[in-house]
C-alpha cells in the first residue's frame, strides 16, 4: 500500500476520499469501525463549516447530500460584557455567500462514507486495531497493529486526533499552552428567532457562542474556568438556562437547555513539526487550537486540501510520495497558517479572558475600530471564511 | 548553492567522463572512482545531489508533459503506460524511478557500475521494476534495441565526441520517436558559476578539463539534432528558485535549458555539420 491513514474520523474520511478521487489508493486503520461509530449516534458534536471547506466537500460531492441539513450563518455579531461596542460582520458586504454553515459530524461523516463506498476500489479499512509500533525505513514505513498485522506503506498520514498515538511513536514533540479553561457544548432552544446570526459574546471567565441551528435553536459552546464551568454544567436545566439568560441578555428571549450537556477542556497544542520522514500529521494531530475563533475543523480542511494537492501533483510526475521533498511543501504552505491561527487565537483568549481595565479599553477601541475600518474588517472576515492567501485547488472549488 | 551547482555539473561530468571511456576508450579510471565514492549518495536529497533532486520535478513535467500524448495513457497517474524509454545517463536512477511508476517500460543505461548497483537496490526497494544496464548507447545500438523515446538529462555538456553520441541517440529511436535533451548552456553566466566551482572542481578532476568549453548553447544543440533529422521545438529554461527549492520553466535560457526534438519518419543517418567541431575534442 501507498498510502495509509490512521485514524477514520472527519479529516481521515475527508482525505481519503480526496485521494481516491483522484485515483489513489489509501488504506485507513482506526481502533473503531467508523460505520459502527456513526451507528451508535452518540456524536451530538456540530462544527463549522467555512465558505472554502464548503467549496471541498462540494468538489467531493459531499455538500450536496448535507446542504438541506446545513445551517447557514448570514451574520456574526461580536460583543463585550460590560460594553456598548459591538462588531458586526454581515456577509453581504463581501460577497452573495453565507458566512459560514453548521453541520452535524454525524450528517458530514455519513455522507463521507456513502462517497467512500463509491470509490470503494480506491479505499480499504483495517478497523478495530490500535497502532502499537511504527518504524520509518529509508524506502516504506512499517507501522504494526494490535495482533501483530505489519504493513508496510510509503507515506503514513496520521489524522488520529488530539492525543495521536503516531505522533508519539515517530517522536515528534509538541507543545501545548493550557487555559485551565473548560468548554461547555449543549444545544438550547429560544423563544425568539436568530435569524441565521451567529452570536460571540466576550465575559471575563471565557467567551461564549451561540451558532444557529434551525430555526429557534443553537448550538451554544460556552467557555469558563475549570472550577466554574465544572459548577455551570452541573446546574439543572432551569438554573443552567438563568445562569446563561444572565450572561446574554434578553436577545433571544426565553432559552431553554435541551442538552445533552458535555464538558471539554481547552487547550492549544501545536506539533513542532508536520511531518517526519515518510509521515505527514493532519488535523488535530498537528494542531488543536480551542475553539474560540470556531476554526478548528476549517484548519484541518485546509490541511487535507493542501497535503491531497501535494500527494496528487507528485504521483502524477511519479515522484516518491513519501520523500522530504514532496512532504517539505505541505510543511512550508501549513506552517504559517497554523501558526498564525494559533497566535490568534492565544492573544484572542488572553486579551478577552481578562478584566485588567486598560485592556478592556484596548478591546473597546479595537472592537469599534474594526467595525469602522472597512479593509480590515473585510480580511478578518475573509480569513474567517478561510479565502484569503494562495489557496490549494479543492479549496477554490476545483477538482485536483 | 554555486558550490552545489557545480557539484551537479561535477557529477554528471564524472558520469560522463567514464561514459567517453567507453565511446573512446580513453580510460579515465580516477573520475569514476571519484564518482564511485559518492554514488551512494544518489538518493539522498540532501546531500552531494541535492540540487539535481530539485530538478527531478520539473524533468518530470516535462516528459510526462511531451510523452503523456504519445502513448495510451489510461489515467492522470499512469501518463507514461505502454512508452518504452530509455534514460540514457541514469545514474542513481533518479529520472526511471518515477518515469517507471508513471507506467514507462524503462531501460536504464550508464557506465559507471556503482551508480547503477545503487539503481538497482533502490528500485528492488521500491518495487518498481526497471531494465538497468552498465552501457553506453553504442552498446545497445549494437544490439537492435528501438526506443519510443530517449531521455538524455543533464548528460550531453560532458561527452566529448557529441555527434556520435547524438547519432547513437538518434539511432536507438524508432521512427517518430521523441529525444529530450537537458542540459547546462555556454553563457557569462554559466562561465561564472565554472570559475567559482573550479577549485572545487580541481580537487576532483584531473586538471586541464574545461568543462564550460564542452557545454552546448540550445541554437548549437538545435542545428545538431536538425542536421541528423530532427524536428526541434524551441527551447525551454530552468530557473531555480532558491527558497521553493524548485526549478520552473521558463523562457530564460542562461543556464539550464532543455530541447524536445521528433525523429522524422524517414530518418537518415548523417554526420553532422558543425562549423566548431573541434571544441567537442578539446576535453579529451
Amino acid at each position: 500500500m501507498d498510502i495509509t491513514i490512521v485514524g477514520a474520523g472527519l479529516s481521515g474520511l475527508t482525505l481519503a476520499l480526496a485521494l481516491a478521487k483522484a485515483g489513489l489508493p489509501s488504506l485507513l486503520v482506526d481502533k473503531i469501525n467508523p460505520y459502527e461509530a456513526l451507528a451508535s449516534k452518540n456524536d451530538i458534536r456540530t462544527t463549522a463549516i467555512s465558505l472554502s471547506s464548503r467549496r471541498l466537500f462540494t468538489v467531493l460531492d459531499v455538500w450536496q447530500k448535507i446542504a438541506d441539513s446545513a445551517y447557514p450563518i448570514y451574520d456574526i455579531l461580536v460583543s463585550e460584557a460590560g460594553s456598548s461596542s459591538t462588531l458586526h460582520y454581515d456577509y453581504r458586504t463581501i460577497g452573495s455567500e453565507p458566512m459560514g454553515h453548521i453541520v452535524n459530524n454525524s450528517t458530514l461523516k455519513e455522507s463521507l462514507l456513502t462517497q467512500l463506498e463509491n470509490h470503494s476500489s480506491f479505499v480499504s479499512f483495517v478497523d478495530n486495531r490500535s497502532v502499537i509500533a511504527l518504524e520509518i525505513k529509508k524506502e516504506q514505513v512499517l507501522l504494526t497493529l494490535e495482533g501483530g498485522k505489519v504493513i508496510a506503506s510509503k507515506l503514513v498520514i496520521a489524522a488520529d486526533g488530539r492525543n495521536s498515538r503516531v505522533r508519539t511513536l515517530a517522536e515528534i514533540r509538541y507543545t501545548t499552552l493550557d487555559y485551565h479553561q473548560s468548554a461547555i457544548v449543549d444545544t438550547i432552544q429560544h423563544s425568539k428567532r436568530h435569524h441565521n446570526v451567529a452570536y460571540e459574546r466576550f465575559l471575563p471567565g471565557g467567551p461564549l457562542a451561540l451558532l444557529p441551528l434551525q430555526e429557534n435553536h443553537s448550538a451554544m459552546v460556552w467557555s469558563e474556568r475549570n472550577a466554574v464551568a465544572e459548577k455551570i454544567a452541573n446546574l439543572d436545566d432551569e438554573f443552567f438556562s438563568l445562569a446563561l439568560k444572565e450572561r446574554l441578555g434578553d436577545s433571544r428571549g426565553i432559552l431553554k437547555s435541551i442538552g445533552p450537556r458535555a464538558v471539554y477542556p481547552l487547550a492549544i497544542t501545536i506539533a513542532q513539526s508536520g511531518i517526519s520522514k515518510r509521515l505527514a500529521l493532519i488535523g488535530d494531530s498537528f494542531h488543536c487550537l480551542h475553539p474560540i475563533a470556531g476554526q478548528g475543523f476549517n484548519i484541518s480542511v485546509r490541511d487535507i486540501a493542501v497535503i491531497a494537492e501535494v500527494i496528487v501533483d507528485a504521483a502524477r510526475l511519479g515522484l516518491d510520495i513519501g520523500s522530504i521533498p514532496v512532504l517539505e511543501k505541505y510543511q512550508r504552505n501549513r506552517r504559517i497558517d497554523i501558526m498564525s491561527m494559533g497566535a490568534a487565537t492565544d492573544l484572542l483568549t488572553r486579551l478577552f479572558s481578562n478584566d485588567f481595565i486598560p485592556l478592556k479599553r484596548i478591546r473597546c477601541f479595537g472592537l469599534s475600530a474594526m467595525n469602522h475600518i472597512k479593509p480590515l474588517k473585510n480580511i478578518t472576515m475573509l480569513h474567517a471564511m478561510g479565502i484569503i492567501s494562495t489557496l490549494p485547488r479543492l479549496l477554490n472549488g476545483k477538482e485536483l | 548553492m554555486l558550490r552545489s551547482l557545480f557539484r551537479l555539473i561535477t557529477k554528471a561530468q564524472s558520469n560522463q567522463a567514464s561514459l567517453n571511456t567507453t565511446v573512446h576508450n580513453t580510460s579515465d579510471i580516477d573520475v569514476i572512482n571519484n564518482f564511485a565514492k559518492i554514488a551512494e549518495q544518489w538518493w539522498n536529497p540532501e546531500k552531494e545531489h541535492w540540487l539535481l533532486h530539485c530538478l527531478v520535478p520539473v524533468r518530470m513535467q516535462l516528459i510526462r508533459d511531451c510523452l503523456a500524448p504519445v502513448g495510451k495513457n489510461t489515467s492522470k497517474i499512469q501518463a507514461l503506460a505502454g512508452l518504452k524509454v530509455l534514460d540514457v545517463g541514469c545514474g542513481g536512477g533518479l529520472l526511471s524511478e518515477p518515469m517507471a511508476r508513471l507506467g514507462a517500460k524503462v531501460t536504464g543505461i550508464d557506465p559507471d557500475s556503482a551508480g547503477i548497483s545503487v539503481a538497482i537496490d533502490h528500485a528492488l526497494n521500491m518495487g518498481l521494476n526497471i531494465d538497468y544496464q552498465i552501457a553506453a548507447p553504442e552498446n545497445l545500438v549494437e544490439k537492435d534495441q528501438y526506443f519510443d523515446a530517449v531521455i538524455a538529462s543533464e548528460v550531453i555538456e560532458h561527452v566529448s565526441a557529441k555527434s556520435l553520441f547524438l547519432n547513437a541517440l538518434a539511432s536507438l529511436l524508432k521512427p517518430g520517436g521523441i529525444i529530450i535533451i537537458t542540459t547546462i548552456n555556454r553563457t557569462f553566466r554559466s562561465y561564472i558559476q565554472a570559475i567559482v566551482g573550479a577549485e572545487y572542481i580541481l580537487r576532483w578532476i584531473p586538471p586541464g578539463t574545461h568543462r564550460w568549453n564542452n557545454f552546448l548553447t540550445p541554437s548549437e544543440l538545435t542545428a545538431m539534432l536538425k542536421t541528423i533529422s530532427f524536428d526541434v521545438n524551441p527551447a525551454l529554461g530552468f530557473i531555480f528558485k532558491p527558497i521553493e527549492k524548485t526549478f520552473t520553466i521558463s523562457t530564460n535560457l542562461q543556464m539550464n535549458y532543455a530541447l524536445i526534438a521528433r525523429k522524422k519518419i524517414n530518418h537518415e543517418l548523417k554526420e553532422p555539420k558543425i562549423n566548431s567541431r573541434e571544441r567537442f575534442f578539446l576535453t579529451t
